[in-house]
């Protein structure tokens, strides 16, 4: 077991590897001259020079490359470009918020996601499973800004006005001391992620329900809520983790446009603001960040599968 | 896959994503107007005249909404066979062929999947600035590794079957086996991904054009109208509430067709099994 | 004394389409009875073994019909009948356990509640069935047991609540002869021990023939014989049962089993009338349309058919012609050696192919019979030894083969379900095959109509698709599809081992044809020693790897010389219809 914990561990180590390379290639070594871009009509010779000497570009690629990976080893992601301040110290709050968002989107979508993926397993072909079955689907259809622009019209404009369009917090303040901004955002993002982990361990369990072992459960004149507790869901945890960690590292993903329409301060607008005034050290620690967030929790929800899995636990 | 036709799921598809469609198409020859024309003040209400009344900038919402699906669709389309037909290019050989082969394409997949999609877009548009090409090609690159994900699920299980094994002690080559014997059944789930990818397609592209990296103005399109006017959401929601009930009956509808074309397909290969 | 299980006109349907799988059926049993319940793929013998636990899988339901265990009625919502009055022992253990719990949580579950020791009933039972009792033992996962312990396990469980009534589903599939037979010897001393009535499900008549009082045979969903095992293995009086019990291979090579034209009917696609008219030898026109009753011939002996004073037309096989042997050589293996990584599958085969003759591989699951076949055939690369063919000795892999040495040796795949690509018709299939390896045909009409004439298929199946034939026709298109390119050898992978016993007897007449019409030169590659002697002339016993003896068919019956090979024959169930049940 500990060999194949050890490979999980170096393949993920590799993987952030290949990651931080194309985040380099991407943003600061393609054909071109990344300050140029950066600058545009505004550059001067001057300017471009500096600039040139801020983000190491000018010198050979590989060389560049060495000192760019070796300072990010240190946690060292240099100075943003648009507000001059330390990436690290620019960052550092936004990402908290952005993580409190996530946290709450992932515990509550979870919550919901688990009870309606075992009720709909268990009373298969109910009329709640077809109208989960159904609403499930519509849902999962709905690309995040259109679920985010919906509730907006519905519960702060448009039908109700109970919540804020966006936030507006002061900036620099932690996103938790204001409840009330937090609400759409999450709603938005538990909406998007809810019905794929419902539908998915809904999926899950009915091919669990359906093997010899859950009939022969059955047979035994085990009691239902026996055989779904101590026979079924068991063996159903194992892909169910792995839904999981997919829907929490899609978070990611959905927290930049989620963040962009209600203006929250977290990492989602850093990033695209960072693109958009080309803020390159910036862009470059964020694309790191998510990498490494969507690594480790691939990493975790495989070692815990490792675990929980008798046949490799039991393997010498 | 006739079975897939028959069922209301596909019916409801077909009809709501063909709405959406028809519209993107035909949209622009029944438009009342220029969607570049000022013809009204900012956030003018619907009246008679405009019947969805004025955008931020005075244009006829009605016009800018007829105008704005055509190059989501298309590009949409494009990014989805694209990404699709390079997935499953990957993912089927490396199911049949296993090996080093199989597992330098995963792993170079998980590479590609750390990245979330919006992201990947944004990463590259951070240099090369906002470029439809790019964006195309960059969404496609994203839906790869996913796809091939599943389609080497779908050959694994196909492969391990005895008339793949009848072909190779026939000594016949490889691409005559994954054409032959190999394609055609795992044809279900492949067009499961194309339908699927393409919901995710549209709400993608959508969505960086609602962040202004794709289309830009003054391009009709329906992310640009949801992110240019919806800070008047109160006073005139129309010119957001058009393209999102727009974009969601796409999506709705491409996700029942979807939807229908997996449940067929299961049916199918249960049918095989038993 | 324990109370008997009564059975009264039993029916199970499909809950949305009505259709009746299990029709009508009744029953006594009485206390230390065995009752065996005998049927093909089709016949509904596992449905109607879960119905007597007031079980319908999904999709079915009990739609009428009453159970009762002494007096005790069973029905779907009865709580303290099932796992305590009558118990189940499920076909596949390996799938039947749970992978993620303790044997010691499993078993614990068994025990009724409000016993007081239960670890000393798990404890008595373990011993019973000749298992570890040890804490260690107890501790382990499924997947750490043997497949004779798994099953020993299940029926473990099955007695620990000390049931009236145990229904057994085909507990012996899969298990190895020399395990098949203690396991059997375990449950028969059980349930003569306590007195248990029990149902024995099985598709293979020569082990119910071994354990059971009474035999129930089953056709379509209905009854269509039951009474004293002694008299209706004697003296089967439905023409079904009769052709059932002619078909069995027969171990002492008394007689040739003789198969049944076409397949067993779906539920969904049931004839009228009779279901089995159409393979019937002795149905006539009323047959089609009335649907017989069934009656009670002598005391207890129950069949369903108003033919039975008919004398059947005697049952012929068409082994009888003589081969003439020549000893020339048509294949060699020498000292051939496979391993997977560090696991050595086969180690220094050597092995003949006399040409015109059919050899068989006979060995168990695992013993790498199946690897040997695929490395002649050149899917299984080997790690070293030759294949010598037409003087030459054939390279490894198939893409190193020229094409006239892949057209001369052809393999046949154990499962017709698996082998043949579904998206394509029959025809597609053997012009596919054909055209790789022999180019395009002058006239592919007449060259279709051929290959399916030889396989006895009729001339329309080749535009169906593969799900539109039975798996025995199917088993003949992949025989057509290796003929249709003139091959001087076939390699038969478990070829029958899919089918239903009736099928699988008509499939070792075709070969036979074959082998003497076309002079081909057989490798019958199996586990079922009974149906060596029928097939093979000359047979190669392999044992983990390694070739154990090499004989003719009538040395090796007569004078086993490797242990194994003796506890082989004396394992193996045999079943002789004229001494009735042994």
């Amino acid at each position: 077991m500990l060999k194949m914990i050890g490979r999980r561990l170096l393949l993920s180590v590799v993987i952030v590897w290949v990651v931080t390379s194309i985040v380099f290639l991407a943003t600061q070594a393609l054909p071109g001259d990344a300050a140029k871009a950066i600058l545009g009509r505004e550059a001067t010779p001057d300017r471009l020079a500096q600039l040139r000497q801020q983000l190491g570009t000018g010198k050979p690629v590989l060389e560049q490359y060495y000192s760019w990976i070796n300072k990010l080893v240190h946690g060292n992601f240099g100075t943003s470009l648009a507000s001059n301040q330390p990436v690290w110290t620019y960052l550092k709050p936004l990402i908290l918020n952005s993580l409190t968002l996530m946290l709450i989107a992932a515990v509550v979508s979870a919550s919901i996601g688990l009870l309606l993926g075992v009720l709909t397993a268990a009373k298969r072909d109910s009329w709640l499973d077809h109208f989960t079955t159904v609403v499930t689907l519509v849902l999962a259809a709905l690309p995040e800004f259109v679920i985010g622009v919906t509730l907006t019209w519905l519960f702060s404009t448009g039908v109700f006005h109970w919540l804020p369009a966006i936030y507006a917090g002061a900036p620099g303040q932690s996103a938790w001391r204001s409840p009330t901004q937090l609400v759409l955002p999450a709603m938005t993002l538990v909406i998007a992620v809810t019905p794929y982990l419902a539908r998915m361990l809904r999926g899950t369990l009915i091919e669990v329900l359906e093997t010899d072992y859950v009939q022969h459960a059955r047979l035994k004149g085990l009691p239902e809520r026996v055989v779904m507790v101590r026979h079924a869901i068991p063996n159903a945890l194992g892909p169910v983790i792995q839904v999981l960690a997919l829907q929490f590292a899609w978070l990611a993903g959905g927290v930049i446009i989620v963040e962009y329409l209600f203006r929250f301060p977290g990492i989602g607008t850093a990033v695209a603001n960072s693109v958009a005034t080309r803020d390159l050290p910036v862009t470059q620690a964020l694309a790191v960040f998510f990498a490494l967030f969507y690594v480790t929790v691939n990493l975790l929800a495989d070692l815990l599968t490792l675990v929980l899995n008798p046949r490799v636990r039991t393997a010498s | 896959m006739p079975v897939a036709f028959r069922s209301l799921r596909m019916k409801i598809g077909v009809g709501l994503a063909g709405l959406v469609v028809l519209l993107a198409i035909f949209g622009p020859s029944v438009a009342p107007h220029d969607p570049q024309e000022f013809v009204t003040m900012p956030f003018a209400p619907p009246g008679h005249l405009l019947r969805f009344g004025g955008d931020y900038l005075g244009r006829d919402v009605l016009s800018q909404f007829l105008f704005g699906g055509r190059q989501i669709l298309l590009m949409s389309v494009i990014a989805a066979l694209v990404g699709v037909g390079l997935g499953a290019i990957l993912g089927i050989f490396a199911g049949f062929r296993g090996g080093r082969f199989d597992e330098f394409i995963m792993r170079s997949g998980d590479v590609v999947l750390a990245f979330p999609q919006v992201l990947l877009a944004l990463l590259f548009i951070s240099v090369t600035g906002p470029n439809l090409t790019v964006v195309v090609f960059l969404v496609a690159v994203g839906h790869a590794p996913r796809v091939a994900r599943v389609m080497r699920g779908a050959t694994l299980s196909v492969s391990e079957r005895d008339y793949v094994k009848s072909a190779m002690a026939l000594g016949m080559p490889t691409w005559r086996i994954v054409a032959q014997e190999i394609l055609p059944n795992v044809s279900g789930p492949l067009a499961v991904e194309v339908g699927l990818r393409l919901t995710y397609s549209i709400g993608l592209i959508s969505a960086l054009n609602f962040l202004g990296l794709g289309t830009q103005p003054p391009t009709p399109d329906w992310g640009l109208m949801i992110n240019d006017n919806r800070i008047a959401l109160t006073i005139q929601p129309w010119p957001v509430l058009l393209p999102v009930i727009a974009i969601a009956l796409l999506t709705i509808g491409m996700n029942l067709i979807s939807d229908a074309l997996a449940r067929a397909s299961a049916g199918l290969d249960r049918q095989v099994n038993a | 004394m324990s109370a008997p299980l009564v059975v009264a006109n039993l029916v199970v349907a499909g809950s949305g389409t009505g259709v009746a799988i299990v029709d009508d059926v009744s029953f006594e049993l009485d206390a230390g009875q065995v009752l065996g319940l005998v049927g093909e793929s089709g016949s509904g013998k596992t449905t109607l073994g879960l119905a007597l636990l007031g079980y319908a899988r999904s999709g079915t339901l009990i739609a009428s019909g009453r159970i009762f265990i002494g007096e005790t009625e069973v029905t779907s919502s009865s709580t303290g009948v099932r796992g305590k009055l009558i118990t189940y022992i499920p076909q596949s253990p390996a799938s039947a356990l749970n992978p993620v719990l303790r044997l010691h949580t499993q078993l614990l579950e068994c025990v009724v509640a409000g016993e007081e020791n239960p670890e000393s009933i798990i404890d008595q039972v373990l011993r019973e069935v000749a298992l570890p009792t040890d804490r260690q033992f107890l501790r382990r996962y499924p997947h750490q047991l043997s497949g004779g312990q798994q099953q020993r396990i299940a029926i473990a469980m099955a007695f620990i609540a000390r049931p009236d009534v145990i229904v057994l589903d085909e507990p012996t599939t899969g298990l190895d002869v020399t395990t098949q037979r203690q396991v059997l010897e375990t449950i028969r001393r059980l349930v003569k021990d306590h007195q248990v009535s029990a149902v024995y499900i099985s598709h293979d008549v020569a082990v119910v023939a071994e354990l059971v009082d009474k035999v129930m045979v089953l056709y379509s969903g209905k009854v269509v014989e039951y009474g004293e095992a002694t008299e209706v293995f004697r003296q089967p009086k439905h023409p079904y049962a009769r052709r059932l019990i002619a078909a069995v291979p027969d171990l002492a090579g008394n007689r040739s089993p003789v198969g049944i034209l076409g397949g067993a009917p779906s539920p969904f696609t049931r004839p009228p009338g009779c279901a089995f008219h159409p393979r019937c030898d002795i149905a006539v026109d009323e047959c089609q349309t009335r649907t017989p009753e069934l009656v009670q011939l002598s005391h207890g002996h129950f069949v369903r058919c108003p033919r039975t004073g008919i004398t059947p037309p005697a049952l012929t096989s068409e082994k009888a012609a003589l081969l003439t042997r020549d000893d020339s050589v048509a294949l060699s293996v020498r000292s051939v050696s496979v391993s997977y990584g560090k696991h050595t599958v086969l180690q220094d085969i050597d092995l003949d192919l006399v040409g015109g003759q059919c050899t068989a591989l006979l060995g168990e699951s695992g013993s790498g019979k199946t690897t040997l076949a695929r490395a002649i055939a050149g899917l299984q690369p080997r790690s070293s030894g030759s294949v010598i063919f037409d003087g030459a000795d054939l390279a490894p892999g198939v893409r190193e083969r020229k094409k006239e040495q892949l057209r001369k040796i052809q393999y046949i795949f154990q499962n017709p379900y698996e082998s043949i690509n579904p998206r394509r018709t029959i025809q597609e299939t053997l012009i596919a095959s054909y055209q790789f390896l022999c180019g395009k045909p002058k006239n592919s009409q007449e060259l279709i109509a051929e290959a399916l004439d030889s396989v006895s298929l009729r001339r329309e199946s080749a535009n169906r698709y593969p799900d539109q034939l039975s798996g025995g026709e199917r088993q003949r298109v992949a025989i057509a599809r290796a003929l249709i390119v003139n091959p001087e050898i076939l390699i038969c992978d478990e070829i029958t081992s899919s089918l239903d016993v009736s099928v699988q007897a008509s499939i070792v007449e075709l070969l036979q044809r074959l082998q003497r019409e076309r002079k081909l030169t057989l490798l019958f590659v199996t586990h079922n020693i009974a149906l060596v002697r029928h097939i093979a002339q000359d047979v190669a016993i392999l044992e983990s790897g390694h070739v154990v003896e090499r004989a003719s068919i009538a040395d090796i019956f007569a004078f086993p010389k490797h242990p194994y090979t003796q506890r082989l024959i004396a394992d193996a169930p045999s079943f002789d219809p004229a001494r009735g049940v042994a």
